[in-house]
């Protein structure tokens, strides 16, 4: 299906990357979204503040980052598409209810506007160090999909992406931006409303009784209901069986992690989405990710000016890994860069698809800037070596 | 008939009739988690009655928990039911009523759960006059992970991380939501069936934030461990302990281990739910532009 012309505002814009993520899950069909503020997330939801009593949903300022991160999911459960925004404290709070979302498979969109930690650390300027969080940071194993933009209009495209596949896969979705893609301005085009794919929720049309919330066919996935409608639903964060019910045993433990993980892990390739460059005859692959991906680029490019055969792969979803891809890749290259603006950590990702094949690089940096791209060509120079 | 007891009638020509409570139940999911003497149950068959008197339509009703004993209430209950994590049953319920304002939704969780972790929730839902009914069931310990200290446990109580009695005030739930904004405040005892069904009945069918507390046995690790005997004890305690006093001011109504438990609904008054307040005030703002919202 396509968009509602109602969220959509059609059109040439100029805008920051955080605007321009509440336009895109205006334009996505979010009509519901809880979230308190944080720098530098927060224009984010007054933006939509402002602009969703026009459109019909509402917005709600929850009184922490644990009542956003649920409030959305009860809203779920609701019928509503949802979402919530924040930076890093307050994600650190929201890691429970990721876990929530994770094990009940419900659709829901956080973004996350990274800036430099650990704790309060740098509230106003950029960071990539969540990255290993959103993976990992709720106990227990689960799977999300993480999406990197790096520019405004990325913000716009890839928050309709988020929340498409989190209808598609039931998972949570996460946009990973940082403080200089939040707060950089640039030209937003906004397609017309029929121009924008939307993904339905996956409805059942099984009849109340017969329909089981956790029953799944061969993708792996459930259908879904909203409250209110006689199925007499039970939504636990128990280990459940397929009817909702607590099954807290070994096996069905076992049958239900591995569906929930399983979902996503054996379809991280159709997950995969890389923007490569001159990576055929590439003596150095720089892999990137999100504002990175800008600096490398123009480390990138005086490289090139020297002769020297460098391809950038960058990553625009970063979760699930695409290690299939990056061990192609690393099997014709010599070796390969990763910048990031943290102490280290997709690199270990990449590592582990690389295997030893070539040596892998890290350009690391505290954050709190983004890199200088010398310090990214000097790594490129001494690889090439 | 006197002398007459039921094994000498033969009912055997009579159909079986089945607990009016049970099509509320999931029967399948029992029998329940709960202690003998416990009184989450005396709760759940009030509630039910209520359900069954009010007419309440049971596809409108949802109902969530957060984690503990009473927790686990929403697994038992044959509605569109959500078990939470601890503490945060209220913001779920928020965005659940919010989502779907036709939904009356209820929030159905512990002492420990809705006032320790969940405590800042419940204010500000109070203070919103957020569109709920939160009943709590006060055990005055933390049941499910052994009988540790609760907000509510009163001073001098002994528990497994206050072994030498409490020493912490307790916070006295009605003083609280009657401060933060509830429209409607009550508290009964399981010994007082008919009184709580009555406020069930009645709460369900008012709008704004409602809450009611219910006093009730945890014999396992409450009462034992305080020498107060068994469920039974405690419920002629209830009786031989409480007042009912009807419009109470709720700074009046703190409890102890021992003395006067006072009862009854102590506040009744009309507030704007959030969702009005959003929808008059943004529609005399924006005017025609305002979309208004609902269902």
């Amino acid at each position: 299906m396509t968009a509602d012309p109602k969220g959509v505002l059609t059109g040439v814009h100029f805008l920051d990357g955080d605007h321009a993520a509440c336009e895109g899950a205006l334009a996505a069909g979010c009509r519901f979204v809880a979230g308190y503020p944080i720098t530098p997330s927060t224009e984010v939801v007054e933006r939509f503040a402002q602009r969703i009593p026009m459109v019909g949903g509402l917005f709600i300022q929850m009184e922490d980052e644990l009542a956003a991160s649920i409030a959305i999911q009860g809203a779920a459960w609701g019928g509503r598409k949802v979402m919530t925004v924040t930076s890093g404290p307050g994600l650190s709070l929201m890691m429970e209810h990721l876990g929530l979302a994770a094990i009940t498979e419900t659709p829901c969109v956080f973004i996350d506007v990274q800036r430099g930690g650990p704790s309060t650390g740098l509230p106003t300027l950029p960071a990539q160090a969540d990255m290993m969080q959103v993976k990992w940071g709720s106990h227990g194993d689960y799977e999300i999909i993480a999406l990197c933009p790096d520019s405004p209009q990325e913000c716009f495209d890839l928050t309709i992406r988020a929340f498409n596949l989190a209808e598609q896969w039931r998972v949570p979705v996460f946009l990973m931006m940082d403080e200089v893609v939040g707060h950089m301005t640039e030209r937003v085009v906004i397609p017309a409303a029929e121009d924008i794919e939307i993904t339905d929720r996956r409805w059942t049309d099984k009849a109340p009784g017969t329909y089981r919330p956790f029953d799944v066919g061969p993708d792996g996935i459930p259908d879904m209901v909203k409250a209110g409608q006689g199925h007499r639903i039970h939504v636990t964060g128990l280990t459940h069986d397929e009817r909702g019910w607590p099954a807290m045993n070994p096996r069905q433990q076992d049958k239900l992690v591995r569906r929930l993980t399983g979902k996503i892990r054996d379809n991280a390739d159709v997950l995969t989405d890389i923007r490569e460059e001159n990576c055929e005859d590439a003596d150095v692959i720089v892999v990137s990710y999100g504002i990175t991906s800008r600096v490398a680029t123009a480390a990138i490019q005086q490289a090139r000016d020297q002769g020297l055969k460098v391809g950038h792969a960058r990553l625009v979803v970063t979760w699930p890994f695409p290690a299939t891809r990056i061990a192609q890749l690393a099997s014709r290259c010599k070796a390969m860069v990763v910048p990031e603006l943290n102490l280290g950590q997709m690199v270990h990702e990449v590592s582990r698809a690389v295997a030893g094949r070539v040596p892998v690089r890290l350009v690391d940096h505290a954050g709190g800037t983004v890199h200088d791209p010398q310090v990214i060509l000097d790594r490129i120079l001494e690889a090439a070596r | 008939m006197s002398g007459t007891t039921n094994d000498d009638l033969d009912l055997s020509h009579l159909p079986p009739m089945d607990n009016p409570v049970m099509p509320y139940l999931r029967k399948e999911r029992i029998p329940h988690i709960w202690c003998p003497g416990c009184g989450i149950g005396t709760t759940v068959n009030c509630f039910t009655r209520a359900l069954d008197e009010a007419a309440q339509d049971l596809d409108r009703l949802a109902i969530v928990s957060g984690i503990g004993c009473t927790g686990r209430v929403a697994g038992y209950l044959n509605l569109d039911s959500f078990h939470t994590t601890h503490g945060r049953a209220i913001p779920f319920a928020t965005g659940l009523k919010l989502a779907n304002p036709d939904l009356n939704v209820v929030v159905y969780s512990g002492d420990g759960d809705l006032f320790a972790i969940g405590g800042n929730h419940f204010l500000h839902a109070a203070r919103r006059n957020m569109d709920l009914m939160v009943v709590c069931v006060n055990n005055f310990t933390y049941g499910m992970t052994g009988g540790q200290v609760a907000p509510t446990t009163p001073l001098g109580a002994s528990q497994t991380t206050m072994p030498y009695g409490n020493f912490e005030n307790p916070a006295s739930l009605p003083f609280l939501a009657d401060a933060a904004g509830a429209t409607y405040v009550a508290r009964w005892t399981v010994f007082h069936v008919r009184q709580l069904t009555r406020c069930f009945k009645d709460a369900l069918g008012r709008k704004g934030f409602r809450f009611i507390e219910i006093l009730a046995p945890c014999p396992t690790l409450f009462l034992r461990r305080n020498r107060l005997g068994d469920g039974v004890d405690m419920v002629r305690q209830y009786k031989e302990r409480s007042v009912v006093r009807n419009g109470a001011d709720t700074k009046e109504v703190g409890l102890g281990l021992a003395g006067e438990i006072v009862v009854g609904t102590f506040v009744e008054r009309e507030r704007p739910t959030w969702l009005d307040a959003m929808n008059d005030h943004l529609g005399k703002v924006l005017g025609d532009r305002y979309q208004r919202y609902g269902g």
